[in-house]
């Protein structure tokens, strides 16, 4: 890179010397002011030479001796991440830092924090097939309505892959199934027992079982559920190894949990379930660690062995695991890698260490309508009504499942989804605003210069559900660019799968893409177009393309 | 108030099914009035306060100096060429008056004309109004020399916006600039109302070979007249005045075509030229107040910076060249387009519209390349091709109209090899992941910074 730019540099200055030179000869048409203007920048080009050259030779003195450059701030000249980069923490020291310059936090108010609570209140969870994309509309039920079970037994299973069960998280009586469009299954509805009980499975030794072996227990005991296969962001096929495996351990989406809460205290179980996950793949296991804050990630996660680390700094979505796989080992062609959140590594480790699927997590009750948003200890599927029963400010709110950006919309009989691990609540905003696109009356979030915003950074805001406009067709075309920050074009990749264009689509990258990686570009989009909605759209045409 | 407002609303609401254009045009009154109380249905929840309205406005907002600007300016050239009231300030209220005459005809057929044939077809179409009018309607009075006939602007409108934009679907679909395309309808259809030398300063009439006179005032001047009058001001009198000797209607780049840049200082200071005192089409005159609204855009990010600055580039360096094959020395038989070549490249940015059509026209994101590669390059281009066509074209010495179009039909394709250089990237890369897999290295500690 660095000699690219020197050739550059001399390649320039030789010219201009030359320009300069035949200006000098013919130059009774010309003006004293353009010779004098070419003469200062030879000049300067000239300087700026003999300090690139001697920056060189520096460096490559300081490589004869095994220095490192950059550590010792040896160059000359600063490097382009020095000037725009921004710096980066001490803490990294040992291990790879990727810096990104594009994306956007969206800071809003309501965010979690405190001690983690037991969510006494909730009674009922559901597990809902939907969650688990990529199977059957209908599953296979294997328990009916009025059966009990225990945390850990099977309820369906898949027809396209019957070796994998997937199981309830609590132990209850089964008390209804709901059906959505085309009667498919979307609910599961578990009364849970006021004391759980788990059915107990004989794990095998993950450090000297034998990868067959490990594999089985995980699809017989709920274990397989927790694995994602990218790209499309499916439950994965059994048969196909992962090239890598990847897990963010931070999440820089709005009102996010915070990983060191999730991970306190379970830091084994962590370590158990990243040493399952290095038998189950012939390329690593990457963990994407936060290099944003001042202080350290938690030791869990810095300390972890059996691992590939990098650290990420940036804004959102730095923390999505679809950006650190672009930026560590990008998905394309036939590849195929995993990921998972670390709650479900957690639990994974769990099962291996304890042999019962311990599916409890932590989620962050969050949003600007809760009167005390705060974390609470609970299982996947939990009733949203009842975890926010007594702590609402209002009723004419939204309850989303997940953060703001990639959630889904719940009603208060709603359940939470099995991969989320935060429940959001915010106003509703269905109002009118007068000359609301000329002058903004209500402070909102927004990447636009056209606000006041730019001014104040750090100020929090108490977003509502207000599209802000009409949707239009696309019109402007460096708004996506601003928040992205993976090479892809996302407008283009959009456009293609618009008009079906799937030769086009793979080629520009949609196969690196799920909804949460595009979520921020849909959020800027002036023209209000439902990115992640046509995005999926294309993820199906390719996955039934094959 | 606001309650009143809407209820108000509420109970105009004319029936959709019964009469289409009517509920159209309500829609569009009522939405420019209240932003929608829709709410966020799949995908994200919260939506950024930007919308297009808002980008649309903004840019008519960068453009309101150019406006007044422009009001002034017309009254001051018609006043100057009958070498009355040549103080700047002096009479300013005649000036002021004397451009409004002119240009509120211009703004309101453009918007009545320009709205009726969008309202049509949202009404047909059955969508709502879309803004894109409302940029191209407050570009077009600008591109605009001042006595244009309202009804050729109106028929070039009507042009500009069914054929350059709703035979391709409307907003965010056409191909070209629409503002451009009803200028340059008229420039092809109706040449000599907006080239030569005798179209660019209001009011002023042939009345024999080579002599000129002012417009007779009557009507509303009359009306105007009694106003100022009453105030002790100056008024416009009768007029039907001679032009002063030795006067041109001919812009500094008409007489630089003609003569290189001793013509055009013969007539115009470079002052003059960068302050806007000169003749030229309503808004691009004054380069500072373009250069406010160049910037306006840029802080706002409205506009791309980068097709401004490769502009600027491909501006400088086009302009460098042809200074670089110029003759060094002239004779009386020398060609008019060689002394123009010799004009030194930096004076060129004193003439002309170049930074009105970089800032308000080759921005414009619909029609421009949509990567920002594709931008670098596409600006560039305009900058170069424009001054060619600028110097080196005998019947139009101005050459953004043409360079922006030409480029606009150019865009998509430069689009096309952005993206086939980013598919060919991607492959190569995941090629090199799986050599690199297979020699299995492993990571080293390095510091990337990526995008």
């Amino acid at each position: 890179m660095k000699s690219i730019l020197n050739k550059a540099v001399l390649t320039l200055g030789t010219l201009f010397m030359a320009f300069e030179l035949s200006a000098q000869t013919e130059g009774a048409s010309g003006s004293n002011i353009f010779i004098y203007t070419l003469v200062g920048i030879a000049v300067i080009l000239f300087f700026g030479m003999l300090i690139n050259v001697a920056d060189n030779l520096i460096g490559i003195e300081a490589k004869q001796n095994n220095i490192d450059v950059e550590e010792g701030g040896l160059a000359l000249i600063p490097g382009f991440k020095h000037l725009f980069g921004g710096k980066v923490a001490d803490y990294t020291a040992n291990a790879p830092v990727t810096i990104l310059r594009r994306g956007h936090d969206i800071l809003l108010e309501g965010e979690a924090s405190g001690a983690v609570k037991v969510a006494s209140g909730v009674t009922r969870y559901a597990v809902q097939p939907p969650n688990f994309r990529g199977l059957q509309p209908i599953p296979k039920m294997t328990v009916e309505v009025g059966a009990s079970v225990k945390a850990g037994d099977q309820i369906f299973f898949d027809k396209q892959m019957p070796d994998v069960a997937f199981v309830t998280p609590v132990s209850g009586e089964v008390i209804e199934l709901n059906r959505g469009a085309k009667r498919a299954i979307t609910e599961i509805v578990i009364l849970a027992d006021k004391k759980q009980e788990y059915r107990t499975f004989n794990q095998p030794d993950y450090k000297t079982a034998d990868r067959e072996t490990i594999l089985n227990f995980m699809k017989e005991s709920g274990g397989w559920s927790l694995l994602r296969q990218r790209p499309y962001n499916t439950i994965p096929n059994p048969e196909v190894t992962p090239r890598d495996i990847f897990v963010s351990t931070f999440d820089s989406a709005p009102l996010a949990p915070d990983s060191a809460v999730i991970v306190a205290g379970q830091e084994a179980a962590f370590q158990a379930g990243i040493d399952v996950l290095a038998r189950l793949t012939d390329g690593q296991v990457h963990l994407g660690l936060d290099g944003r804050g001042e202080t350290a990630p938690p030791a869990a996660f810095t300390e972890a062995s059996n691992a590939s680390k990098r650290y990420f700094k940036g804004k959102h979505p730095v923390g999505n695991v679809g950006v650190q796989i672009h930026h560590t080992a990008p998905v394309g062609g036939n590849d195929v890698v995993w990921v998972l959140g670390v709650q479900e590594v957690i639990t994974l480790g769990k099962l291996f260490q304890e042999g019962r699927f311990d599916a409890s997590r932590v989620v962050a009750l969050a949003g600007a309508e809760l009167q005390i948003p705060h974390y609470v200890r609970t299982y996947p599927g939990a009733n949203v009504g009842e975890l926010l029963k007594g702590n609402l400010k209002q009723d004419h709110v939204r309850y989303i499942s997940g953060d703001v950006l990639s959630g889904e919309q719940k009603t208060p009989n709603g359940y939470l989804n099995f991969y989320d691990d935060q429940l959001t609540v915010i106003k509703e905003g269905d109002y009118y605003e007068m000359f609301g696109w000329l002058l903004p009356l209500s402070p909102r979030p927004t990447i636009s210069n056209t606000f006041p915003n730019f001014l104040f950074p750090k100020v929090k805001f108490e977003a509502d559900t207000n599209t802000h406009g009409e949707k239009r067709a696309f019109v402007v075309t460096n708004a996506y660019e601003q928040v992205m920050p993976m090479d892809v074009y996302p407008q283009q990749i959009m456009k293609s799968i618009l008009v079906n264009d799937i030769e086009r689509m793979e080629g520009l990258g949609i196969l690196e893409l799920v909804e949460e990686d595009v979520a921020l570009c849909e959020f800027v989009c002036v023209s209000k177009q439902p990115l992640q909605q046509i995005l999926r759209q294309g993820l199906e045409t390719m996955r039934e393309q094959g | 108030m606001k309650k009143a407002l809407l209820n108000f609303f509420e109970r105009i609401e004319p029936d959709k099914a019964k009469s289409p254009l009517l509920h159209t045009a309500y829609d569009a009154f009522f939405t420019f009035a209240f932003t929608p109380n829709t709410v966020t249905a799949k995908g994200v929840h919260i939506r950024d306060g930007m919308d297009l309205k808002r980008t649309m406005v903004t840019v008519v907002v960068a453009l309101q100096l150019l406006y007044v600007f422009g009001t002034y300016n017309i009254g001051n050239q018609h006043f100057h060429a009958l070498g009355m009231y040549t103080g700047t300030f002096e009479a300013i209220h005649l000036k002021i008056f004397y451009g409004l005459v002119k240009i509120l005809p211009i703004f309101v057929v453009t918007h009545l004309v320009g709205l009726g044939v969008e309202f049509y077809y949202a009404a047909k179409k059955g969508h709502a109004v879309e803004e894109g009018f409302l940029v191209s309607g407050a570009l077009i009075p600008l591109i605009m020399p001042p006595d244009i006939p309202l009804w050729i602007l109106s028929i070039a409108i009507i042009f500009a916006v069914v054929i350059g934009k709703e035979a391709f679907g409307g907003t965010g679909m056409n191909i070209l600039n629409i503002a451009l395309l009803a200028r340059v309808f008229v420039f092809f259809a109706y040449p000599t109302y907006i080239s030569g030398d005798e179209v660019w300063i209001a009011g002023i009439e042939k009345v024999g070979a080579g002599a000129y006179a002012g417009q007779e005032y009557g009507g509303i001047y009359g009306i105007l007249d009694s106003i100022f009058g009453a105030f002790g001001w100056a008024t416009f009198g009768e007029g039907k005045q001679a032009v002063v000797d030795g006067f041109t209607g001919a812009t500094p780049l008409g007489l630089a075509a003609k003569g290189g840049w001793a013509a055009v200082t013969e007539h115009y200071s470079v002052s003059d030229m960068w302050w806007g005192h000169i003749p030229g089409s309503i808004g691009e005159t004054s380069k500072p107040l373009v250069l406010i609204g160049a910037l306006m855009l840029i802080l706002t990010k409205v506009a791309d910076w980068r097709i401004m600055v490769s502009a600027v580039v491909g501006f400088v360096l086009c302009g460098l060249m042809v200074n670089g094959i110029a003759p060094d020395t002239f004779g009386p038989e020398t060609a008019g387009v060689f002394k123009f070549m010799a004009v030194p490249w930096y004076y060129h940015f004193y003439m002309g519209s170049f930074f009105f059509a970089m800032a308000f026209m080759a921005t414009d994101p619909v029609t421009a390349a949509s990567t920002a590669t594709g931008k670098w390059i596409y600006g560039f281009f305009i900058g170069f091709i424009g001054l060619i066509i600028r110097v080196l074209n005998p019947a139009y010495p101005e050459g953004w109209m043409l360079a922006i179009l030409f480029m606009n039909v150019f865009a998509p394709l430069i689009d096309h090899y952005v993206f086939e250089a980013n598919v060919k990237r991607r492959a190569k890369r995941q090629v090199a992941l799986a050599k690199a897999r297979v020699e299995a290295a492993p990571a080293s500690a390095t510091t990337v910074t990526a995008e």
